[in-house]
């Protein structure tokens, strides 16, 4: 008997889901325009969120290893070059020393970067000789990667350091100050979305008021009139839900060959990931959630006011 | 059935729409009411209905004291009550049968069981065949009985119609008339507000007559 109960009320329910969905889709333009609404609002934040998390992956990669670059002065030549790499090779706190040639440098960053033409126009390559020091891990606290720093600093053929922790450091509290900002938007859009869903219904809602006024005068409960218009908020929250994640793919898509091409200039394999499976549960949930609760506050202000005379 | 005890219905603005009414309608009677523009028709009706409540005194519909019913228990009160409107009150981007089928839907009733009732109910007031039509490419007259047939579909005690033959010729009206006499036949008991004076006299009903938002007159039945 309760078996048969439950059955029954599913199938209602699927009844009036399924109505509800017919409904949208006899009216497409005006669905697919609200849905398109609410598919651009939630792509905002979630395309920022995926970006960050790339920027983050990124970044992870750097995290605990301290790199100093030293940048040569324009006056040292290959020669003197060499032998000050060898003298620090000796070094007995560093791991590893490499030298970037600048002739070796320009030319790959001219095939790679597409500005070959106002590369060649330059007279003299700008770019200095860059050596690249790793030091042993029990040097890489950021204390003693700093003393290090501070020797290289009084070397004659150096003309400045940059200690690859720090910008790592800055790095890190710019995507925690980016992330509290995807949030922020993440609130406001969400809310948005929510007038959006609830102002929708509301046209709905009066648009049917006959219909509702009838239904009350043959006895139809609230709970029966208002169904079809909470199915139609989350229809249109799920629907919002999935043109997001649409246009985000989309996005990273048209991305990726242009990232890929930067990730080559610094010699890095990254690979701009797409939507993970937790973001995209996150978002098919988040909006249909905001699809149901936007029209559940519109059914709860407006469906009461609405009464047969 | 019905019993009205000391009633007045008072509406925002202080005018009395009702004024201290009392009458009781026996189980499977069928009423007149009666009365000039503005007497208290529809007020009286509208009282059974819960579409308004009373200011003052009681009002039991089927032993049940409605100033008792709950907001969220009222649908089921409305179940129990067909209403019948002069302007027929029907979806018109729904065919005949899903007007008809709307009671029987909002009470939960199972597909068969609702095909079954629908056309049980179209046949008796003569449209079986226009079932798949949209009311608006109907007369008034048949509007009139989509709207009794849905009243009468889900078999509740009691059916209120508040002029129902306001806009139909002496003929069409008379057909409307039988048709409820049917009703009251197999026990419905029935409260028909109208101005028909010359259609009812004939019939030989009880007529309750409202003047000013007072019961004026209660004549009894001629023939039962
Ligand atoms: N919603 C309302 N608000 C205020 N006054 C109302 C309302 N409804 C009806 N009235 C007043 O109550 C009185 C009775 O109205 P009611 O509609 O019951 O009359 P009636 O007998 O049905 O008239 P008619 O034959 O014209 O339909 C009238 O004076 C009317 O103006
Ligand atoms: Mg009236």
């Amino acid at each position: 008997m309760n078996r048969q109960h439950l059955n029954t009320w599913l199938l209602r329910h699927l009844q009036v889901a399924l109505a509800s969905l017919g409904r949208l889709c006899r009216a497409p333009l005006a669905t697919l325009m609200t849905a398109a609404v609410i598919g651009i609002a939630l792509a905002l934040p979630t395309g920022m969120h995926v970006a960050l998390s790339n920027v983050q992956q990124l970044a992870g990669g750097w995290d605990g290893t301290a790199t100093l670059s030293l940048f040569l002065k324009q006056e040292v030549d290959e020669k003197q070059a060499m032998q000050l790499a060898n003298r620090l090779r000796a070094h007995p706190q560093l791991a590893t020393v490499q030298l970037i040639d600048p002739d070796l440098a320009l030319e790959e960053f001219q095939r790679l970067s597409g500005f070959e033409g106002a590369l060649q126009a330059l007279k003299k390559n700008p770019l200095p000789t860059v050596l690249v020091i790793e030091p042993h891990p029990q040097q890489s606290t950021p204390e003693a990667a700093e003393a290090l720093l501070a020797e290289f600093n009084q070397l004659t053929e150096v003309d400045f350091t940059q200690l690859d922790l720090q910008w790592v450091r800055r790095f890190h509290a710019i995507t925690e100050i980016a992330q509290r900002g995807v949030m922020v938007i993440g609130l406001l859009l969400g809310l948005a979305v929510l007038l959006i869903i609830g102002n929708t219904i509301r046209l709905e809602i009066q648009n049917r008021r006959s219909e509702i006024e009838i239904t009350k005068l043959i006895g139809g409960t609230d709970a029966f009139i208002r169904r079809p218009f909470l199915y139609n908020g989350f229809w249109y929250g799920l629907s919002g839900g999935i043109l997001a994640w649409l246009l985000v793919t989309l996005s990273l898509w048209a991305l990726n060959e242009p990232v890929e091409r930067l990730a080559g200039l610094y010699h890095s394999e990254f690979d701009l990931s797409a939507i993970d499976g937790q973001t995209l549960g996150f978002l098919l949930l988040g909006s249909t959630l905001l699809g149901l609760f936007g029209s559940w506050i519109a059914v709860g202000r407006h469906l009461s006011s609405i009464e047969p005379s | 059935m019905i019993h009205f005890e000391n009633v007045t219905k008072r509406y925002p603005g202080g005018h009395e729409g009702l004024s201290n009414t009392s009458f009781h309608i026996t189980p499977g009677e069928m009423v007149f009411l009666t009365g000039h523009s503005g007497a208290g028709k529809s007020t009286l009706l509208r009282l059974i209905g819960l579409l308004e409540r009373c200011t003052r005194g009681q009002v039991r519909v089927g032993g049940r004291n409605l100033a008792k019913i709950k907001r969220s228990q009222v649908p089921y009160h409305r179940r129990e009550v067909g209403m019948i409107f002069q302007d027929h009150r029907l979806l018109n981007d729904r065919t005949v049968f899903d007007n008809v089928a709307m009671p029987l839907v909002v009470a939960g009733l199972r597909h068969q069981e609702i095909s079954r009732r629908v056309h049980a109910s179209l046949d008796k007031v003569g449209l079986l065949n226009r079932e798949r039509v949209y009311p608006i490419t109907l007369s008034g007259g048949e509007q009139q009985r989509v709207g009794i047939a849905r009243a009468v579909v889900s078999k509740p005690p009691v059916v209120l119609a508040d002029e129902p033959t306001g806009n139909l010729d002496p003929t069409l009206s008379q057909e409307i008339m039988d048709l409820f006499s049917q009703f009251n036949q197999v026990g419905v008991t029935l409260l028909i507000a109208t101005h028909d004076l010359e259609l009812i006299s004939n019939m030989g009903k009880r007529i309750l007559t409202l003047s000013h938002s007072r019961l004026m007159r209660d004549t009894a039945a001629s023939r039962s």
